[in-house]
């Protein structure tokens, strides 16, 4: 069994959506309850991953390998690092939360509905942890299904429009990155005389410059709107607002990564000269701090609170993504542990508009105002999650943008003070955000018998919260994890930026024994 | 080991009882938690400051590891210095005897858990704040307090002005943690450590640059995030509004504590500031002008505390002054008088709101010196003491920075000496104007209960006698001295004099004539309204910021660029391979056609990008 540990991880989701198919679609009860059973399952079976992660070992670990379509050299090869590890358990918890907040909130269809969220945890986890270009690739266009059906069944009224607007941007991406996977492919035949989409084959490429930046676009562009960058970020707003809100807290807090997970596994180690060419970089720093500025910026204005929150999406991410483009430790360390953080308070804020929408079917911002009057324990939740969004220290997303900021300090201190002012902006959002919902008098009288959370829905926020909490006091953990794999990625695309450094290398070592 | 982390856990274990159970707690116990837990820390404060005697060398206690990534290595470090140990003891001495006055002051609040909860928390992110071993746990709380200082003016969060009161605060500080945040990047930079003792043990080895360089621009850096905390120009708009939370908290967190922060933060980093004789002379005049313009301003507000306020400011500024000058030990002083001083002037001016149920214009007060004495006459005290007096605690202090102050440059002085007379005649206008003549308003005037009556009258006396600690003294062992200016008598002379004028010019303003201040007020026209409408700083900042960023994100980023543009091109392309689809359909049926043509066109987008690509190669 413990042999097979990813794979049970990656297919309990799938095994009980089948079984799920079973239970008569009149079983309201009996099909929530054992959509619950199989989230929390899910997420049950992928603890062992924590425990037994070493994370002293380079490479990758859990590896299975096994031929699956041997005529193309497709392998069922699967395997994690502490990256695609943080990353799982995103996925792993969020599910649980997302299958959890849907109880009440959703009520027809309920089948189709708990069977699309299931398929939807085995693609996600798929993506995090496929070795083989071919299999990332079933998994990443596998994704799209169940979510253009959850936006498209049961979103708000333009939910047709927002679905195909989603699935067309997005296959679009895929397209372009399916031709530049096929470019590797034969390039690989060219060169080794045989088949393959195993990563670990393709970075023995020796691809020249000119090869390497067209692959890089063509990757970037299928990344780029998954995560999205400016100026690919126009279906997110769309996607979110017509979204249930488990496909919202799902979609950002898990979907999104996808495209910088991408950078991180597949454009960095397998172009590492095109990912250091400068004029490469710094359009993606550009690109970067244009999202987290204009994002911040279009957020501020929204009056529709779940459009807020999606543009402070595209704010967050280009944090994440000016990490990743500052190719050194800090950065692309901090990058992950923001991937992480965003789908924790982002997660929760998209929770947040959920309660109140299941109440009062609306999302404008100024339907309500003074909610904090009969909603008291929700308004310190919503506190919490606004705080944990703005990078308040002690809560997780200081962590990690201040980790980004350090290694994009490093890298350009252009950069960084650009990116420093998104961080101002990102209070003032939130807390107006927070004032015009929860603050003030009561000015409309239909709030004024609204229900504070109920116990299933602080369930739903506790897990986040106390995550939240966990990386913002004691993050150590989450910075060991991340050590070798961002240590092998520098080493990949810079080899000389660890020779160079050397001495401080080894002086940050000194000074952490002397601790 | 000294379990320094007892001084801010105590408190933080308050805000979490509170927090979590005190919506279901009796008052009694709620009281019992909250201010119990600040007596423990300040009594556990007070038994590790005697343990650590005489504390010639920094005690750093260093406990776990926060940041671990590349080079970036920091802890959750405490310390306590010299330094730390006057804050230390202010911050908790002064903060008990302002939660004792609380518990009579809020004690008809429906928020009472709520709000001494806040309180607590307050408390812990202060401590970390002058207890961090390095900068980011300064940071720690440095952000913290700021987060309660929005929750608390934020207090009556049914009231519009105080929500968005609490909002401008916290953006306001965040601009000034822009330069922070840049500060603490390039100190890492260049010293590869955020650690206090290493980086001042490097910073003392660099030669000083005196024509500007790394340590000038972290310099600058650190004093933009000082002037948002300590409510200096250009970031001193906050403050004002803040007087939108309940009275205790501006005498703790908007006088006493604080905003103090900024000052605390240079003259902890006075090992880099030295370094930085630009910085030093831009952290001198921000303060001057700074207290100078908010002392102008505090010649015509009506509102009490509003008085109080714009004195905090023009306080803040004298200690800037002081640090500016290079005499640290000066603004520090001046930090702990001002402490006492200040929060005895918000405290006394709650027992007289409280007493009048609310009422906060003092033309509408007057008389009330025989229906609350106590009150009076604690404020008496202090306003003796701000308005430097000699004897009092404020003379001394202030005394001390201004004679710096002339040693660095006599304007610096001048104006200080021009500062403290206004100072004397807002602060005497104020009380004479709550305390003597003849009641002007409706309600039925009383004196406080005891418990808060005697912490009136406790600081009371600290502002009287405070002056006598030797605080330059105990710092002298860990800041540097100030320039040894001359000790010219007359100098101190001159600045005592300037105080009695000032009381006796509001004496004669406001006792002996009180027509004469509407008759001035005419006659300067244009020039009071100016002054009177806070130079329409407000009105400014929002029109050249607040409006432009507002519209432009609206209309430029979001409905032009966002909707119009690229959302243009998305929707344009879809419906172009609609009609691409259309002209298809003789071939092909389905869904399928839209998303072939779109293919097609992604293609060709290949295609024209490839072929820019190749061309730009």
């Amino acid at each position: 069994m413990s042999g097979h540990l990813l794979s049970i991880v990656l297919f309990t989701p799938l095994a009980g959506m089948l079984l799920l198919l079973l239970i008569p679609s009149s079983k309201a009860a009996l099909l929530k309850l054992w959509a619950n059973v199989v989230a929390v399952a899910g997420f049950l079976v992928s603890i062992p991953l924590v425990c037994r992660f070493n994370q002293s070992l380079g490479g990758f670990q859990y590896v299975e390998k096994a031929d699956w379509i041997p005529s193309l050299g497709v392998k069922y090869y699967i395997g994690m690092d502490g990256i695609s590890l943080l990353l799982v358990m995103l996925t792993t918890v969020l599910g649980v939360v997302a299958v959890l907040c849907s109880w009440s909130a959703v009520e027809h269809r309920l089948k189709e509905y708990y069977a699309m969220l299931l398929l939807l945890q085995t693609g996600m986890i798929g993506v995090f942890i496929s070795l083989d270009f071919f299999l990332f690739y079933v998994f990443w266009e596998l994704v799209l299904v169940p979510m253009y059906f959850l936006i498209g069944v049961w979103g708000g009224p333009r939910k047709l429009y927002a679905a195909i607007k989603f699935f067309l941007y997005t296959l679009a991406g895929s397209v372009l990155m399916l031709l530049g996977i096929l470019t590797l492919y034969f390039q690989h035949f060219q060169q080794f005389g045989y088949y393959t989409f195993d990563i670990s084959e393709l970075m023995k490429l020796n691809l020249p410059m000119g090869l390497q930046q067209w692959v890089f676009w063509a990757f970037f562009i299928g990344f780029a709107i998954k995560v999205p960058m400016f100026p690919f970020h126009t279906w997110l707003p769309d996607a979110h607002v017509e979204a249930p809100t488990a496909g919202s807290v799902i979609l950002a807090g898990v979907l999104l990564k996808m495209g910088t997970y991408g950078f991180l596994r597949f454009s960095l180690p397998l172009l590492p000269k095109a990912s250091v060419d400068q004029t490469i970089v710094q359009i993606l720093a550009v690109l970067s701090i244009i999202g987290i500025i204009y994002g911040a910026l279009v957020s501020l204005m929204q009056k529709d609170w779940k459009k807020l929150v999606a543009y402070s999406s595209v704010s967050h991410l280009g944090f994440c993504t000016l990490g990743i483009f500052a190719l050194n430790p800090n950065g692309i360390t901090g990058s992950v542990i923001q991937q992480v953080n965003h789908g924790i308070s982002t997660g929760m804020l998209f929770l947040v508009v959920g309660v109140v929408y299941e109440r009062r079917h609306t999302r404008e911002i100024k339907e309500y105002g003074g909610l904090a009057h009969v909603m008291p324990v929700y308004s310190v939740i919503f506190a919490i999650a606004m705080l944990s969004s703005a990078g308040l220290p002690l809560l997780n997303g200081f962590v990690g943008e201040f980790t980004i900021l350090q290694g994009a300090f490093e890298a350009n201190r252009i950069w960084a003070a650009f990116a420093v002012s998104g961080v101002v902006l990102g209070a003032a959002y939130l807390l107006w955000l927070y004032q015009r919902t929860m603050l003030g008098q009561i000015t409309n009288l239909k709030n004024l018998s609204l229900k504070d959370v109920n116990l299933r829905e602080m369930a739903v926020f506790a897990p986040l919260l106390i995550w939240a909490l966990w990386i913002g006091v004691y993050p150590k953990p989450y910075f060991d994890v991340l050590e070798k794999p961002v240590a092998e990625i520098v080493q990949r695309v810079r080899p000389d930026y660890y020779r160079v450094r050397a001495p401080m290398v080894t002086a940050g070592l000194g000074e952490a024994n002397a601790r | 080991m000294q379990l320094l982390w007892l001084i801010p856990i105590l408190p933080l274990a308050g805000f979490a009882v509170n927090g979590l159970f005190g919506r279901k707690m009796p008052k009694s116990m709620i009281t019992l938690v909250a201010v119990g837990s600040v007596l423990l820390s300040f009594a556990w404060a007070v038994k590790t400051l005697l343990a650590l005697q005489p504390l010639n060398q920094p005690y750093v206690e260093r406990y776990f590891t926060w940041f671990s990534s590349g080079s970036l290595n920091v802890g959750f470090d405490l310390m306590v210095d010299r330094l730390t140990a006057v804050m230390l003891l202010v911050v908790t001495g002064v903060g008990s005897l302002i939660h004792i006055y609380s518990i009579g002051y809020m004690h008809a609040e429906d928020g009472y858990y709520r709000f001494f909860a806040f309180l607590n928390l307050f408390m812990f992110f202060m401590l970390t704040l002058v207890m961090g071993a390095n900068f980011l746990v300064l940071f720690v709380g440095w952000e913290g307090v700021g987060l309660c200082s929005y929750l608390l003016i934020g207090y009556y969060f049914v009231r519009d002005y105080a929500a968005d009161a609490g909002k401008k605060a916290f953006i306001v500080n965040r601009i000034g943690d822009f330069g922070f945040s840049l500060a603490m990047f390039l100190i890492f930079a260049m010293f590869g450590s955020l650690d206090f003792g290493r980086v001042f043990a490097a910073a003392a080895s660099k030669p000083v640059e005196s024509a500007g360089g790394a340590l000038t621009l972290i310099c600058f850096l650190l004093l933009l995030g000082a002037t948002g905390k300590s409510a200096q120009i250009p970031l001193y708009v906050w403050l004002p509004d803040a007087m939108a939370g309940p009275t205790p908290v501006s005498a703790l967190i908007h006088a006493a504590t604080m905003v103090t922060a900024g000052v605390y933060m240079t003259a902890r980093s006075a090992a880099l500031f030295l370094k930085a004789p630009m910085a030093m002379d831009a952290v001198a005049i921000i303060g001057i002008v700074t207290a100078f313009m908010a002392a102008t301003i505090g010649l015509t507000q009506f509102d009490i505390k509003k008085v109080f306020a714009y004195s905090t400011v023009s306080q803040l500024g004298y200690m800037f002054v002081g640090v500016g000058v290079g005499a640290f030990d000066a603004g520090i002083f001046h930090v702990m008088t001002h402490a006492f001083f200040k929060a005895l002037l918000f405290l006394g001016a709650g027992a007289v709101i409280h007493g009048l149920h609310d009422e906060q214009d003092m033309r509408n007060m007057g008389g009330l010196r025989k229906h609350m004495p106590i009150a009076c006459w604690t404020l008496f005290i202090a306003s003796l003491a701000i308005a430097g007096v000699p004897g009092f605690s404020g003379y001394f202090s202030k005394d001390e920075i201004l004679i710096a102050a002339h040693g660095r440059s006599p304007m610096l002085y001048w104006l200080g000496v021009i500062t403290a007379g206004m100072t004397a005649f807002y602060v005497f206008r104020a009380w004479f104007m709550t305390f003597l003549g003849r009641y002007r308003g409706q309600a039925h005037p009383h004196e406080s209960p005891l418990v808060m009556t005697v912490p009136l009258m406790v600081l009371a006396a600290l502002s009287a006698g405070g002056g006598f600690i030797p605080v330059p003294h105990i710092l002298a062992a860990v800041l540097p001295a100030a320039h040894a200016g001359h000790h010219d008598p007359s100098l101190a002379i001159i600045a005592a004099a300037a105080g009695l004028i000032g009381i006796g010019l509001a004496y004669l303003f406001y006792v002996v004539k009180p027509g004469l201040p509407g008759a001035v007020a005419n006659g300067l026209g244009g020039l009071y309204r100016l002054v009177c409408n806070k130079y329409y700083v407000d009105e400014i900042y929002d029109h050249t910021v607040v409006q432009p960023i507002k519209s432009g994100s609206e209309t430029l980023l979001w409905k032009v660029t966002d909707v119009g543009l690229v959302d243009g091109i998305v929707n344009g392309l879809g419906r172009l391979s609609a009609s691409v689809g259309g002209g298809l359909r003789t071939m092909q049926s389905g869904n399928i056609r839209s998303y072939a043509a779109w293919v097609v066109f992604g293609s060709l987008l290949v295609l024209v990008f490839i072929g820019m690509a190749g061309g730009a190669r």
